[in-house]
C-alpha cells in the first residue's frame, strides 16, 4: 500500500512541550530517566503464571484525580491515563489553565473492554451446571453487571474523564485499533497542528495489562510471552510479548503557540508516518519500514532509534532486518523495560524520545543479543518505531531543539 | 461552481458517493422511500431471548445473515455494503483501489458472550470456571481467528484490504457521535491537502444482550415495547430513551478540483464541522447547554454561514428526555426566535439510534433531503411538548426549499459534532 500525500511542506514547526509518564517503572520523568538508566524492569511472572504481566507501579492517585467519585467511575486503563494525561499538562504548563484547556485538542489512542472478571465467571459457572433457559443470561446481566460499568469499558470514555477531571474540551477523538492507534494518533493531531488546524493537542494512551480478559484476546493467537521473562530481541521464532501498564501523554503545540506562551520545548516532533501492510508474504513489515524510513525527512548518520517491536513473531524478525539494514543507529526497544502497552506504545516511545533529547543522552541499552549497542554522543535526531504485532507500521521523527 | 476553494481559501469537499443500510433496508432508494413514507424500523427483537430485558425492541438489521452472529461481524458487514454503493456510485478509483484513506466510526470491538460461552464450554463441566481456566483453554490455536476478530482494528482492516484504501485506516470512536467524526477527520485530510478523496464509513451491529443491558442499566433505553415501532418519540412529551438500532453509512468524499475534474457527479458539499467537548458529566449534557451552543457555532463557523443560512435541522433528536430538551436548548440560544420555525426532525423516529453509525446514516438522509427538497419527518410525534417548541416536520414529510442542513451528533463521554452540508458550494 502506498501511503498517502504527505501534509503540505510549508506548514508550522510542531513542538513537544509536556511528556507524562506513569508506567510499570513509576511516575514522572525524573523517575523513568533513573530506572532506563539502571535498566530497571518491572516484571511479574508469577501472578498470572505462566503468563508474565509489567504491573503498574503504585502512585497515589489523588495527587492527579483528586475526587475519589470520579476515580470509582473508572476501571484501571482509565485511571492510568487520566493521571498520565495530567502529569502532560503539568509538565507543560497548562494544568488548570482553562483559557488553554478550553480549546485544547485531545486525540487519544484506546483500548477498553476491562471486564468484571466475577460477575463473567459466575454466569458461565450457572451456565455449566445446567443453567441454560432462555433469557437467563439476561437475567444475570440486568442483576449482576455494575450499571456504571459500561462507562468504565467504552474506548472514548478515557477521553471523557481527560475532559471531566482535567477540562480538555476543544475536541475529544479517540481511536481505536491497537498499536496502529498510538502512531495514528501522533500523526493527526501533528498535521492538523502543521496545516493550522489546531494549535494544541493533548495525545498518547494507556493500558493496564494486568487484566486476564485481555490475555485471553492475545492468548488466542498465541502472542503471550510465557514462563520467563526474557528481553525482546532475544525471544526468538517462539516469540511474544509480556503485557505492560502505563500511560504516556504528550503535549504538542506549534512553536509560535508555545513561544507566545513561554513555553519550554523537550523536543521538536518533525514527522510521523504510517502504513498497513497487508503482510501476506514474509518481507513486507520490513519493506513497510523502509518505505516509511524514506519519507521521514533528512536523517544523519549514526543516529538513534527507538521502537516498540513487541517480540511477536514474525513481526519482530522483520523489524530486525529493517534495523539491519541501517547499523550504525543505537536501537533501544521498549518492550524490554515496559512490556507491550499496544495502544501506548508509540506515544510512550515518543515521549522517550522527547526526554533523552531533552537530556542530551539516550538511556543505556537493554540486551544481551548486541542488538543494542551503546550511544556515546547525545542524540540530534530519534526515530521512533511502531510496529503492530498483527498490523499497523508507524514511525515518527523527532529532534532536539538546540 | 467554479471557485475550487471555499472562502476560507481551503480545498472545498464534496461528496461523489453515499451509501446506506439500516433497518428500514438497505441503499439509498428503499431508505428514502420508507423514511419519507414515515415507516419505522424498530421490531421486537427475534435474534436474542428477551425474558429479563426491560426493552425488547430494537431497529435490528435481520435481512442480512450473519452465522453464528457476532456484534463485529455484522458490524463489518453492514460497513462494507453502505461503502460498496458508496464507491460504486462515485465510480471512483478501480475495483479493490480507492485513491484514499479510510476513516471508520465503529463500536469498540470486544470478545462477545458466545465466544465466552465456548470457552466455558471447552473447559468443561466439572471443573470451576473462571478467567485463570479460560486462559489455559484460549491457546493452542484453537481459536485464532478470535485474536484477529476481536481486536479493534480488525473492522477497518477488512475494509481497507477490500475496498484498497490507502495508508493506515483509522478505526475512531466519539461515542454517538462517530460517524460524523469520521466525515469530519476525511474533510480534514482533504483541505490539508493529503488526500483528494476519501472513505468515511460508519457502522453499528450493536444489538446483543449485554449491550442492551448496558443501555438499560443507564436508563436510557426506551420501554414502549409495545407496539414497537411507536417506541422512538424525539421531541415528544411522552417520549422515554432511545432505543438501539443498527446500520451504516458512507461516503465518498473528494476534493471538488479532483471530482470536477475526473466528471464526476457531485451529490452536495460538507461545509462545515464543528466539534466541542463537554466536561460535565460522563453521560449528561452540561445543564447551561454551553458545549453543544459552542458545538453549533463552531460548525457554523467552519462553514462560514450565518444561523439563518441553515434551512434545516437534522437534529440528534434520540427521544430520550435529558437529550431532546438539551438540544432545544443549544438550538435556540443559537438560533433564537428562529429555532421556532426552522424544520428540526429526527431520522432516529423511524431508523432508531444506529450509535456510532448514527452520524453519517444521518449525512446520507440530509444529504438526500438537499437532493430531493424534501424533509423526512418526525414519527410518534402525537404529544407535543410545550417545553420544545420545535417545527418537528411531524409524522408526515414535507417539500421544502433546502440549500443548507446542520446535522448534529451529541454523545456519552461529552462528544459533541455538527456537520453542515449544503447542495452548492458556500
Amino acid at each position: 500500500m502506498t501511503e498517502t500525500k504527505s501534509s503540505n511542506p510549508a506548514s508550522a514547526e510542531v513542538w513537544i512541550t509536556g511528556i507524562g509518564l506513569a508506567t510499570s517503572l513509576g511516575e514522572g520523568l525524573d523517575a523513568h530517566w533513573d530506572a532506563l538508566n539502571q535498566r530497571r524492569i518491572n516484571v511479574d511472572e508469577k501472578s498470572f503464571a505462566p503468563h508474565i504481566v509489567h504491573p503498574w507501579a503504585p502512585i497515589n492517585l489523588d495527587t492527579q484525580i483528586p475526587k475519589k467519585g470520579d476515580q470509582r467511575q473508572m476501571e484501571a486503563w482509565q485511571r492510568i491515563g487520566t493521571y498520565a494525561a495530567g502529569l502532560a499538562l503539568e509538565s507543560a504548563g497548562i494544568k488548570g489553565n482553562k483559557e488553554i484547556l478550553a480549546r485544547m485538542d485531545m486525540i487519544v489512542a484506546a483500548g477498553g473492554g476491562e471486564r468484571d472478571l466475577a460477575v463473567d465467571s459466575n454466569i458461565l459457572n450457572l451456565e455449566a451446571k445446567g443453567n441454560s433457559a432462555p433469557g437467563f443470561l439476561n437475567e444475570r446481566l440486568m442483576n449482576d453487571l455494575r450499571p456504571t460499568l459500561f462507562l468504565a469499558q467504552l474506548s472514548n470514555l478515557l477521553a471523557g474523564n481527560i475532559a471531566i477531571v482535567h477540562g480538555v474540551t476543544g475536541s475529544s477523538r479517540t481511536f481505536m485499533g491497537e498499536e496502529a492507534a498510538g502512531v495514528d494518533a501522533a500523526r493527526i493531531a501533528l498535521a492538523r497542528i502543521a496545516a493550522g488546524q489546531s494549535d494544541i493537542a493533548l495525545i498518547g494512551g494507556s493500558q493496564n495489562g494486568e487484566r486476564k480478559d485481555l490475555l485471553v484476546l492475545y492468548e488466542f493467537g498465541g502472542f503471550n510471552l510465557k514462563d520467563k521473562f526474557v528481553p525482546v530481541w532475544a525471544r526468538g521464532k517462539n516469540g511474544g510479548f509480556a503485557l505492560g501498564s502505563g500511560g504516556a501523554f504528550l503535549v504538542i503545540e506549534s512553536r509560535a503557540h508555545a513561544e507566545a506562551r513561554g513555553a519550554k520545548p523537550y523536543a521538536r516532533l518533525t514527522n510521523v508516518v504510517a502504513d498497513m501492510a497487508r503482510r501476506r508474504h514474509p518481507g513486507e513489515v520490513t519493506s513497510a519500514l523502509e518505505g516509511l524510513w524514506s519519507k521521514l525527512g533528512k536523517l544523519a548518520d549514526k543516529g538513534a532509534i527507538i521502537t516498540g517491536a513487541t517480540g511477536a513473531e514474525p513481526a519482530t524478525s522483520e523489524e530486525s532486518a529493517f534495523l539491519g539494514a541501517h547499523p550504525g543507529f543505537a536501537v533501544r526497544a521498549t518492550g524490554t523495560m515496559f512490556g507491550h502497552t499496544m495502544e501506548t506504545q508509540f506515544p510512550l516511545g515518543l515521549a522517550l524520545a522527547a526526554l533523552s533529547l531533552s537530556r542530551g543522552a539516550l538511556f543505556p541499552p537493554n540486551d544481551p543479543t548486541g542488538l543494542e549497542v551503546e550511544m556515546s554522543t547525545p542524540p540530534t535526531q530519534i526515530v521512533v518505531i511502531g510496529t503492530g504485532h498483527w498490523r499497523g507500521e508507524g514511525m515518527a521523527l523527532v529532534e532536539a531543539i538546540r | 461552481m467554479t471557485a475550487k476553494r471555499d472562502k476560507f481559501g481551503r480545498p472545498i469537499v464534496v461528496v461523489t458517493g453515499m451509501g446506506v443500510v439500516t433497518s428500514l433496508g438497505a441503499g439509498k432508494a428503499d431508505n428514502w422511500k420508507k423514511l419519507t413514507a414515515g415507516e419505522s424500523g424498530i421490531r421486537t427483537i427475534t435474534r436474542f431471548p428477551t425474558e429479563g430485558l426491560r426493552t425488547t425492541m430494537a431497529g435490528t438489521v435481520d435481512f442480512i445473515p450473519i452465522e453464528p452472529f457476532s456484534s463485529t461481524d455484522l458490524s463489518e458487514r453492514l460497513g462494507e455494503l453502505a461503502a460498496e454503493e458508496a464507491v460504486a456510485q462515485a465510480a471512483i478509483g478501480a475495483k479493490g483501489d480507492f485513491p484514499g484513506p479510510l476513516f471508520l466510526a465503529v463500536a469498540p470491538v470486544e470478545v462477545e458472550w458466545p465466544q465466552r460461552q465456548e470457552l466455558g464450554r471447552a473447559i468443561g463441566a466439572g471443573t470451576e470456571v473462571d478467567y485463570d481456566a479460560m486462559l489455559r483453554v484460549s491457546g493452542g490455536g484453537r481459536y485464532t481467528q478470535y485474536h484477529q476478530r476481536f481486536l479493534f482494528g480488525s473492522v477497518a482492516d477488512y475494509l481497507a484490504g477490500t475496498f484498497g484504501t490507502k495508508g493506515s485506516p483509522i478505526s475512531l470512536s466519539t461515542a454517538c457521535a462517530s460517524g460524523a467524526s469520521a466525515i469530519q477527520l476525511g474533510v480534514e485530510a482533504i483541505r490539508r491537502g493529503e488526500a483528494d478523496a476519501a472513505l468515511c464509513v460508519a457502522t453499528d451491529g450493536s444489538v446483543n444482550p449485554e449491550a442492551l443491558v448496558r443501555f438499560s442499566l443507564l436508563s436510557a433505553l426506551s420501554t414502549h415495547n409495545d407496539p414497537p415501532q411507536a417506541a422512538v418519540r424525539p421531541f415528544a412529551k411522552n417520549r422515554d430513551g432511545f432505543v438501539m438500532a443498527e446500520g451504516a453509512g458512507a461516503l465518498v468524499l473528494e476534493s471538488y478540483e479532483a471530482a470536477t475534474a475526473r466528471g464526476a457527479t457531485i451529490l452536495g458539499i460538507v461545509a462545515g464541522c464543528g466539534e466541542l467537548a463537554d466536561s460535565f458529566h460522563r453521560t449528561r449534557s452540561s445543564p447551561d447547554g454551553k458545549p453543544i451552543i459552542g458545538c453549533v457555532r463552531n460548525a457554523l463557523a467552519d462553514a462560514g454561514l450565518a444561523s439563518d443560512q441553515i434551512d434545516y435541522i437534522n437534529a440528534h433528536g434520540t427521544g430520550t428526555p435529558e437529550n431532546d430538551k438539551m438540544e432545544y436548548l443549544g438550538i435556540s440560544s443559537v438560533f433564537g426566535e428562529r429555532a421556532k420555525q426552522i424544520p428540526v426532525s429526527s431520522n432516529k423516529s423511524m431508523v432508531g439510534h444506529t450509535l456510532s453509525a448514527a452520524g453519517a446514516v444521518e449525512a446520507v438522509f440530509s444529504l438526500l433531503t438537499l437532493e430531493h427538497q424534501r424533509i423526512p419527518p418526525t414519527i410518534n410525534y402525537d404529544v407535543p411538548d410545550p417545553a420544545i417548541p420545535f417545527d418537528v416536520v411531524p409524522n408526515k414529510a414535507r417539500d421544502a426549499r433546502v440549500t443548507a442542513v446542520m446535522s448534529n451528533s451529541f454523545g456519552f463521554g461529552g462528544q459533541n459534532a455538527v456537520l453542515i452540508l449544503t447542495r452548492e458550494p458556500v
